[in-house]
């Protein structure tokens, strides 16, 4: 079997606060192959982007990296050091954020901002990264690429703004694209074609990217697999197929549940009763006992484990402990 | 930027009119007839006349400011009753001794005092911030007379290190062609005199720049610690910008907005504690000028002298409000 570009294994991030640590991420593994668009979904507060942010190093106090290993082809990143981390950062793995409006800086020019990565990595000098940086804003479909080099995110809507942070994250084609809720904060049909200029870059460059959102829609359309996260632990992973075929976590399927489809033309929308606890508030049982319609006994006693549901999709839930209580699940769905 | 700063300064003409006018009432309204005050009590008729006529206070109060400003759009701001000479020839050593001064004191106050700030963010909570915070404390709160009387009393009486009056030696003098000395010492060479002319400036540069310094030190580090919160920030790390540069350039030129406001706020009052300290340093600035001529009662001095120290007061603000839209796009576009 071919090894993954990036693994994350056992990564734990906790949040030192004045009302105690937070494990915001608690021993999360998967693993991205190359050329592989991986999905991460959960609602808000799951720990997506603190995961995302952990692999970049980028977690400023009170947050702190406490355990794990993640691996980037073969090599350890939390052994690195800051200038091998720099290194790295926008080169190897680029980033996306969730906030295209806030994500660019004000008061520098869209150019002077592109071409800032371009030299650091390429080490090219002005005018070959400046060409090279008009190149990307067509690449993502940017009209008036030359004039957009001379204005500041201001004078741009959010949509372009968010063109050029990929254009920006893709500019030195690094290996693995994390892409932090893209479209989230934009409109629809935008969003719609930014998810497939995403899509077509990961078809032209095989770049592998990480795709997170609490949008299923988007990694239904986007994703190979798919991981669930819940107050910072990963519920569920698999397949996208059999994730939305058979998911085999109750939040995993309200989840599901809870994404208004159209041709059914459900009037009102179904959505999870309860809000994701605070990582760290639960002691003892399954995170999300609280809100599952099948808890029983023992999910508020022992916490659970990721347990194989056949075929390699894991599911941290006791109901796969038991062939019968399993089936449960199953006549939901039907 | 070039129709913006001739808006800006088309909008000064009103503003200096409207001094204008303050200045000249304010001078009236002090109580008392100035010909009377100036001659004394054993004055006789025909000299108080004569003396009225001579500052045209026998006419109409409005003829009386028409000739005011027609005098000063020829640039005659009057004549000195002590010394008789016209204000316009003898002002300009004691503007630009104060200029000196204080543009010393404030060049060094922002140079410490952004550097401190930053730092301060940039390391928050280590030893460094903690020493220059608790520095800019005692430094805010410090009386600048007292300051003043202090380093006179450690500086110069008992270690005898530096001067504690004037800008000069005065056995040594310095020939004046710009009366900015530092300058003159400079284009003449006079690298001996340069030396002196240094001596003087730093007892009375602390004294005035000390509170600035903590101020802008201060307002540096909140700021910057607010910048550095946020999304661009971020994303400046995850192209892999190295931290210097962060810090350097994608957070201070935003950080710098609110640093600018009280460095425009702390120049126009560092004119105001500029007659303190001249008063303790005997420095022959525009301070002293004013504050002699009040004790004489040399009327066109004090207005001429307000009304300088007003217009440069109001050329601070343009300057501050044209960087500002130097730093911030955004500004001159809406
Ligand atoms: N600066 C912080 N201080 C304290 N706790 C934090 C901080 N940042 C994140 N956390 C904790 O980490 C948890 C997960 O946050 P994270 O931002 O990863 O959620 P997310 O899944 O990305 O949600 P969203 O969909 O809203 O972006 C939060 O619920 C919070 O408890
Ligand atoms: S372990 Fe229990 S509470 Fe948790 S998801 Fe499974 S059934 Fe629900
Ligand atoms: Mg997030």
């Amino acid at each position: 079997m071919e090894q993954p570009v990036l693994k994350v294994s056992g990564l734990e991030t906790h949040f030192f606060t004045d009302d105690g640590e937070i494990p915001a991420v608690d021993s999360v593994d998967f693993h991205v192959n190359k050329g592989e668009v991986l999905g991460i979904v959960g609602e808000s507060g799951s720990g997506k982007s603190v995961t995302s942010l952990s692999i970049m190093q980028l977690i400023s106090a009170p947050g702190k990296v406490v355990g794990g290993e993640i691996s980037y082809k073969g090599e350890n990143l939390l052994s690195k050091s800051e200038k091998e981390m720099r290194k790295i950062r926008g080169n190897e793995i680029g980033m996306i954020f969730q906030e295209p409006m806030t994500s660019l800086n004000p008061v520098f020019k869209i150019g002077n901002q592109l071409v800032e990565g371009i030299r650091i990595h390429k080490k090219w000098n002005k005018k070959d990264s400046w060409a090279h940086a008009i190149k990307f804003l067509k690449l993502v479909g940017l009209p008036r690429a030359e004039e957009l080099m001379n204005e500041y995110p201001h004078q741009l809507s959010g949509g372009m703004r968010q063109r050029v942070m990929i254009a920006m994250a893709m500019a030195c084609e690094p290996d693995v694209l994390i892409a932090d809720e893209p479209t989230t904060a934009l409109d629809v049909t935008i969003q719609a074609q930014i998810l497939e200029l995403m899509k077509k870059l990961n078809d032209d460059t095989d770049t592998s990217i990480i795709m997170i959102t609490h949008d299923l829609g988007v990694v239904a359309e986007m994703c190979d697999r798919i991981v669930v996260m819940y107050s910072g632990k990963i519920v569920e992973q698999g397949t996208t197929k059999e994730i939305f075929e058979s998911p085999k976590h109750p939040y995993t399927i309200g989840l599901i549940e809870s994404v208004p489809d159209v041709r059914t033309r459900k009037e009102r929308l179904y959505s999870i009763p309860g809000n994701v606890p605070k990582p760290g508030s639960i002691k003892t049982g399954c995170h999300f006992a609280p809100r599952c319609k099948f808890a029983f006994d023992k999910c508020t006693e022992v916490t659970p484990e990721l347990i194989d549901a056949g075929n390699g999709q894991m599911a941290r839930c006791w109901l796969h402990e038991d062939k019968e209580k399993a089936t449960l699940l199953e006549r939901v769905e039907s | 930027m070039l129709a913006y700063t001739i808006r800006r300064l088309l909008m000064l003409i009103p503003v200096l009119f409207g001094m204008t006018l303050i200045v000249f009432f304010m001078i009236r309204a002090i109580p008392g007839d100035p010909a009377q005050v100036i001659l004394g009590q054993q004055a006789t008729e025909e000299a108080i006349e004569s003396l009225t006529k001579r500052l045209g206070l026998d006419q109409p109060w409005y003829i009386q400011y028409v000739d005011y400003i027609k005098g000063l759009f020829t640039g005659d701001l009057g004549t000195s009753l002590r010394t008789s000479s016209e204000i316009s020839g003898e002002i300009w050593p004691y503007l630009a001794a104060t200029l000196e001064l204080s543009l010393v004191a404030m060049v060094i106050a922002i140079f410490i005092g952004v550097n401190a700030g930053i730092i301060s963010a940039w390391f928050q909570n280590s030893w460094f911030d903690y020493t220059a915070m608790v520095l800019a404390l005692v430094g805010v709160s410090m009386p600048v007379f007292w300051l003043g009387l202090m380093e006179q009393w450690a500086f110069s009486l008992e270690l005898g290190w530096l001067p504690s009056t004037g800008r000069e030696n005065v056995r040594n003098p310095v020939d004046a062609i710009t009366h900015l000395y530092l300058v003159d010492t400079l284009i003449q060479g006079r690298m001996d005199q340069f030396g002196e002319v240094v001596k003087h400036l730093i007892l009375p540069g602390i004294a005035l720049g000390t509170i600035p310094m903590a101020i802008i030190a201060r307002m540096t580090r909140s700021s910057m610690l607010e910048v550095m919160r946020s999304d661009f920030v971020r994303t400046a790390r995850a192209k892999g910008t190295r931290m210097f540069w962060v810090v350097y350039k994608h957070s201070l030129k935003n950080a710098f907005i609110p640093v600018l406001t009280v460095i425009g706020l702390q120049m126009g009052l560092l004119l105001g504690g500029a007659i303190l300290t001249e008063t303790i340093f005997g420095w022959p600035g525009i301070g002293r000028y004013i504050y002699d001529a009040i004790n004489f009662r040399d009327y066109p001095v004090i207005q001429s002298g307000i009304l300088v120290v007003a217009v440069i007061f109001v050329f601070i603000n343009l300057i501050v409000d044209l960087l500002y839209a130097a730093i911030d796009p955004r500004i001159k576009y809406n």
